[in-house]
């Protein structure tokens, strides 16, 4: 093997590579807060058990999570344009993330759903709490704190899928890699470097959602047992 | 869309599940070391799992696959897209699997060990005998659930120009110019491939669950 490492092209770049990240940054945080709210609502949806309602909303969970995201973005960005509708690239990868990330975490708030007693919701009623008050402060709040740490792992594997967006030619932290190796020829040098900034970031991601966490469920609960 | 068309897109149907069975396959094998290694008492073995696991699982399929295909071309080696395709996916699946495999290893009950340890087995006969077999239950749902995942993202390989179904039809999509049809009915196709994969997961985690 008698290659030169050669880094300094790529490390020149650093001012687009920064603004990749910051990129890759804002379109997960994008996707991941929109897929939650969205998932969520779905998994209230699949929780009222109303027949009609509930096949609708697991087909498109399962369409979702059983078909391979590269082909969903292509849907969203080539597929809708023929449609007439014409979104730039970036809007099209929040949508596309968020599609994905509401799928997954639909699944997700549901098992956290399902996990609380029905008992504890009788209680509730039994104590006069209204309807809005019981699904916050009895479903929503301890099934989000029972499945947080599924929550936090899915969170990062969508950050690590907006990477797929950059084949639609948002010009996020791979998509800035794709045009720099394209003109510096030095391809394995910048797939390395931002190989290391995504590990780095979703370091950082799962330190954040761990400190996120100590602030939202500040009470320690015994997780396991019924609550 | 003529006859022509899906025959195409059938064919390279078939490269996308042949693509990862031999990633599953590669994958299981360098995973189960993974895993060995991961619930192995020596502390340099373990610590070396956990960080083969979380670098894989710390960066983005699409850059590994970047990176091996750059990689193995600068170290002098030309392998065919296949081969480097396959070893990516590989390196990728064995840290998932790895890391299941793990968890199933070590939820089979400790005193199992120790119960099989006074009998007198040694470290390598109780892992084969007695916690493998018990730990393997555990361990088929998850799996199955990952295979989902490594079916989808055989659709990457399409970057370093494997051409498995995503790749056809994006090709076939350059010809006809019907990007809605064309990649609907690959998205049908993957979902054909994975919903099956899907079902019978949940159905072995259910079953599991009511055994237990």
């Amino acid at each position: 093997m008698n290659y030169i490492f050669e880094f300094s092209d790529v490390l020149a770049a650093w001012p687009r590579l920064l603004k990749g990240l910051v990129y890759t940054a804002e379109l997960t945080v994008a996707s991941i807060a929109l897929g939650f709210f969205l998932g969520t609502v779905s998994a209230i949806v699949r929780h009222q058990k109303i027949y009609l309602l509930n096949t609708m909303v697991s087909v498109y969970v399962e369409i979702l999570r059983n078909t391979p995201f590269l082909v969903q973005a292509f849907l969203v960005f080539f597929g809708l344009s023929t449609l007439g509708l014409r979104l730039s690239a970036e809007l099209c990868a929040v949508l596309a993330l968020t599609l994905n990330a509401s799928a997954y975490t639909c699944e997700i708030m549901r098992a956290g759903l399902d996990s609380v007693h029905r008992g504890q919701v009788e209680a509730a009623e039994a104590m006069g709490m209204s309807r809005p008050a019981i699904y916050w402060h009895i479903l929503l709040l301890p099934a989000t704190e029972r499945v947080y740490p599924a929550l936090t792992s899915q969170f990062v594997l969508v950050m690590l899928s907006s990477s797929i967006t950059s084949q639609i030619s948002a010009e996020e932290l791979t998509g800035v890699a794709n045009i720099i190796q394209s003109e510096t020829f030095r391809s394995f040098e910048v797939y390395l470097i931002i190989g290391v900034i995504y590990l780095a970031l979703s370091f950082a991601f799962r330190f954040a959602f761990w400190a996120i966490g100590l602030v939202i469920f500040p009470r320690k609960r015994l997780l396991g047992t019924s609550l | 869309m003529s006859g022509n068309y899906f025959l195409y897109l059938g064919t390279a149907a078939l490269w996308t599940v042949g693509l990862s069975l031999m990633a599953m396959v590669g994958g299981g094998l360098l995973g189960f070391g993974i895993a060995l290694l991961r619930v192995s008492p020596v502390r340099l073995f373990s610590w070396a799992a956990i960080a083969y696991i979380q670098v894989i699982q710390g960066i983005p399929l699409l850059v590994l696959l970047f990176i091996s295909y750059f990689g193995f071309s600068i170290a002098g080696f030309n392998p065919s897209p296949l081969v480097t395709v396959v070893i990516a996916f590989s390196v990728y699946s064995a840290a998932y699997l790895g890391e299941i495999w793990r968890g199933s290893i070590q939820s089979v009950a400790k005193t199992q060990w120790e119960a099989s340890s006074c009998l007198g087995f040694p470290r390598h006969l109780q892992l084969l005998q007695i916690i493998l077999p018990q730990a393997v239950r555990i361990a088929t749902p998850p799996t199955v659930g990952f295979m989902v995942q490594l079916v989808k993202n055989t659709s990457l390989a399409s970057v370093v120009g494997f051409i498995e179904l995503a790749r056809a039809g994006q090709i076939l999509n350059n010809t006809l110019f019907q990007p809605f049809t064309v990649f609907l009915f690959v998205a049908l196709i993957y979902f054909c491939l994975c919903f099956p994969l899907s079902y019978v997961s949940k159905k072995l985690e259910s079953s599991y669950v009511a055994n237990r």
